[in-house]
């Protein structure tokens, strides 16, 4: 049995990208994921790797563009201020087709406010965020294992399509102290023939996104649509609990979820049929399964710490024929399993 | 190409570098930036690091110019080139990243990346190609553009009660503990073209050494942007722009210098 560690799921995040083979950690510190950045302050270098603490998130973003242009798996981690920042960045690395990480340990907004944990970030991470047709995998955890766990599986799908990916966590999610069970370090990394490394023995390697012709954009562009299609059909993930017999269904993510998770026990003692789906994915976000869901299941209740970013996505899965009701709390506030139970009981008169 | 046509006589007396492909440039005639990638080619060729240089490209006219050299190129958005060299640099120090940064990338949009660059005294090499004036996007003021000059940004000319003024970046960034070598120089005739080449091989020559940041500012005249004929933009060059951004060397860090008294070296 894979031993047990008690840690924050920031900590979680730092040491699964560690063990994902992350060469390069570049950062900015931002409440409330500095100890993340600290984490990787101390770790990567005795262990021969990069750890730079730069001068924005800007150029966090752009020294991990640098680091993944040369091959390397390289990351950075922020919170929504600094996360807006890194749009450009992000925009560029997905034209140039770049692989990269990026953990956003959500807080609550718009603007500076508050550090408290919030999941504003939703659309941002989901729909593009920066200028320009892309999108960017977007994971969600629930725990400091998730924490751990997909940052590994965030540097696996980088690098399977190319493409940066968000792992989309939370204040709640990042301080939280949980037992993780370590993994494996990921032994083999992928050969990255595409990348600068000096144009020895080979043709000249360019990495951009400019085409002046818009006749030469174009095919990139749907080569891109075709990638994002193909995320689409192989990456969607989420998780179901008491779905079979449910009459009502809770989606939620992240921290939300896990309220969620105690509202659902918590209804199912009081002999209400309701179940959970959490969705892992966000982007691509599992339309066909709540789509599906929607045939046998009547009412779906929202639950989010935002003021309703995810029902949008909730109403496009289940069409116009369900009741979608949302229950949320925003600023940093907990969204609280009594909450939610209360919600449930008002839906399910 | 060139060289195959030079081929066919006794002696090679002049030839394209090997490191410029053999492509038209895009640039406008009278432009300075064929002439310092010309300068920069000959140098990496010189040097022998082609199989080992990155060129790092900024956002302006000389966005695509990794298009002209026939090493590895990277693009980057607007003024961050010296934090993605940096990234690269950082990962696999046997490479060697410079940045192609105009006076806008570098000296606005691009200050806080360059000087953090600087201050961390990063090892990569920076050409900082300063026309006063933004050239691809039609001639409005640049951060460098001279008090009074008149830009399609600056009608009236440049008022420094509305818009400030110019910034001189080699003199600021020489405060800085962490850049190794810093010099300004010019290609407004044939002498100031080779004491360019110098300033350009010193400065590769710095990060092979592993001495940290070095950054060369070239004076280069933007005929168009000017709105003067490219023989006069040299004139205009010497005669305005001199003054305000003297030539010569601003920070020669002992191991820099070291270095240039190497025999047979800049």
């Amino acid at each position: 049995m894979a031993k047990r560690v008690l840690m924050s799921g920031n900590i979680a995040a730092a040491e699964g990208a560690i063990l994902a083979g992350c060469h390069a950690f570049f950062g900015y510190p931002i409440t409330p994921q500095n100890d993340l950045l600290e984490h990787m302050s101390r770790r990567l270098p005795p262990l021969g790797r990069i750890f730079v603490q730069t001068e924005s998130e800007l150029s966090a973003i752009n020294m991990v563009l640098g680091a993944s242009a040369a091959g390397f798996r390289a990351m950075t981690s922020t919170s929504g201020p600094g996360f807006s920042l890194q749009q450009e960045g992000i925009s560029y690395m997905a034209g140039m087709e770049l692989p990269a990480v990026i953990v956003d340990v959500m807080r609550a907004g718009p603007g500076l406010g508050s550090i408290g944990g919030a999941q504003g970030d939703y659309f941002q991470a989901t729909k593009g965020g920066g200028h320009g047709d892309y999108r960017v995998l977007t994971l969600a955890p629930a725990s400091a294992q998730e924490m751990m766990d997909l940052t590994m599986l965030a540097f696996e799908l980088a690098d399977k399509y190319r493409n940066p990916v968000v792992v989309l966590a939370d204040g709640f999610l990042g301080q939280a102290m949980e037992p993780v069970a370590m993994r494996e370090p990921v032994a083999e990394l992928p050969g990255k023939p595409w990348a600068i490394t000096g144009a020895r023995g080979r043709p000249k390697n360019v990495l951009n996104s400019l085409e002046l012709e818009p006749a030469d954009l174009e095919p990139r562009m749907q080569a891109l649509v075709q990638k994002f299609e193909m995320m689409r059909q192989n990456e969607v993930r989420y998780e179901s609990l008491d779905l079979d017999d449910a009459s009502m269904a809770i989606v939620a993510y992240g921290s939300a979820s896990r309220s969620a998770m105690t509202a659902v026990h918590m209804a199912r003692q009081e002999g209400l049929r309701v179940g959970l789906l959490r969705p892992i994915s966000l982007f691509p976000f599992p339309y066909q399964a709540l789509s599906d869901l929607a045939q046998r299941v009547d009412d779906f209740l929202v639950a989010e710490l935002s003021f309703g970013q995810l029902v949008e996505d909730v109403r496009w899965a289940v069409g116009p024929n369900h009741r979608v009701e949302l229950v949320n709390r925003l600023a940093g506030v907990r969204l609280s399993a009594e909450e939610i139970l209360e919600a449930i009981r008002k839906m399910a008169r | 190409m060139a060289q195959t046509k030079a081929a066919k006589s006794d002696t090679i007396l002049f030839a394209a570098p090997q490191s410029l492909e053999d492509v038209p440039l895009h640039y406008c005639p009278g432009c300075g930036h064929g002439i310092v990638h010309r300068l920069i080619a000959e140098v990496v060729d010189k040097l022998g690091i082609a199989d080992r240089t990155v060129c790092v490209a900024s956002v302006g006219c000389s966005a695509i110019n990794y298009l002209y050299f026939k090493f590895d190129g990277l693009e980057s958005s607007h003024g961050r080139a010296p934090a993605s060299a940096s990234g690269i640099k950082r990962c696999r120090p046997d490479l060697i990243p410079f940045t192609y940064q105009g006076d806008g990338d570098l000296a606005a949009i691009g200050t806080a990346e360059i000087v953090h660059a600087c201050a961390r005294g990063e090892n990569i090499t920076v050409f900082f190609i300063n026309n006063a004036i933004y050239g691809m996007t039609g001639g409005q003021m640049a951060p460098t553009t001279l008090v009074g000059m008149h830009s399609t940004s600056t009608p009236g000319g440049r008022n420094p009660a509305l818009a400030g003024y110019p910034i001189k970046v080699c003199e600021m960034l020489s405060t800085l503990e962490g850049p190794a070598y810093i010099a300004r120089v010019s290609i407004y005739n044939p002498a100031q073209v080779r004491r360019a080449k110098q300033a350009i091989e010193l400065a590769f020559r710095t990060q092979l050494a592993g001495l940290g940041l070095a950054l060369v500012e070239v004076l280069s005249p933007c005929p168009v942007g000017w709105g003067v004929e490219p023989v006069q933009a040299m004139d205009w060059l010497v005669e305005h722009m001199l003054p305000q951004y003297p030539l010569g060397e601003y920070k020669v860090t002992e191991a820099v210098q070291a270095l240039k008294e190497v025999k047979g070296h800049a």
